[in-house]
């Protein structure tokens, strides 16, 4: 036993005999849904960004060092792998922040009736905001590249 | 706890328990309560260094340091380092809480992470304060 939680798990059929119980239905077995697929997704990206902290801290901290730190840091941002690093990190941080927004709302209250605007033909709120969510986030990072690239 | 008694409502908690207001794990809402209002400082302070990122993009390091030296940018960095390396702890407390079940592994778990968001904030913070007070 590894845990004390599993003595929770072993019962008794009707006929005595012991078995274990079932755990409910786990990600597998669901659908995939915007909902879920964009929870997973403000995780996923929320990690992402605790890594992405590592390339603002090298950039800080070469910055206040020295000319030569700084050169350095500035360097690995235009290999390609940096380029990467900074695109990701940027999608992430676009995602992470409409997502977030969109959990700001709900813990507000807004944003889960049944229906958009009340009318029937309308998607749940919850999905059309994920879409939203989707739409924003791609729409900010293209947004965002495309300032940095032509100006 | 309460639950009703005639018409009148009869608490089971003690009235320093009441007070508390902390619950059976001993933290109340602090830890959500914390995530929301870092999250909310984040929208704007995030905003603002993505543009300020977006300007300083590819420019020489004299232009970075003459940005970093403005009182106003000191500011707005170190409250961006301060939410941002806040609220990740909270965030990444939460994953391994979910996903580290072993009580052992948990704790080291938590434990080296704190200790290195910790470091990488006060690294963060000691550059900031270092670039105000060289500019």
């Amino acid at each position: 036993m590894t845990d004390v939680r599993e003595a929770l798990m072993i019962s008794r059929k009707s006929d005595g005999t012991p078995v274990r119980r079932p755990l409910s239905p786990h990600l597998q077995i669901y659908k995939p849904q915007i909902t879920s697929t964009l929870s997973i997704m403000h995780r996923f990206s929320g990690i992402a960004l605790s890594f992405g902290t590592l390339l603002l801290v090298w950039w800080l901290v070469a910055a206040a060092a020295s000319d030569a730190a700084y050169a350095g840091v500035s360097w690995f941002i235009r290999t390609p792998i940096g380029w990467l690093l900074l695109f990701g990190w940027s999608v992430a941080l676009w995602f992470h922040f409409c997502n977030g927004i969109r959990h700001l709302f709900w813990d507000f209250g807004y944003g889960m009736d049944a229906q958009l605007l009340d009318a029937p033909e309308h998607l749940p709120e919850v999905h059309a905001s994920g879409k939203a969510v989707l739409i924003a986030t791609a729409v900010l990072t293209v947004l965002t590249w495309f300032v940095v690239v032509v100006f | 706890m309460a639950h009703r008694k005639g018409s009148e409502t009869v608490i089971m908690r003690s009235l320093l328990g009441r007070a508390r207001g902390l619950g059976s794990a001993q933290s109340g809402v602090g830890h959500w309560w914390a995530q929301r209002m870092t999250a909310m400082a984040l929208v704007l302070l995030s905003v603002w260094f993505i543009f300020s990122a977006m300007h300083l993009a590819g420019q020489p390091r004299a232009v970075v340091l003459a940005w970093a030296g403005a009182p106003m940018t000191a500011t707005l960095l170190l409250a961006l380092v301060l939410a941002t390396f806040h609220h990740m702890q909270l965030g990444l407390q939460v994953v391994i809480e979910d996903y580290v079940h072993a009580n052992q592994a948990r704790l080291a778990t938590l434990l080296v992470m704190k200790a290195v968001v910790a470091l990488l904030a006060i690294a963060a913070v000691i550059a900031v304060l270092k670039l105000a007070f060289a500019g």
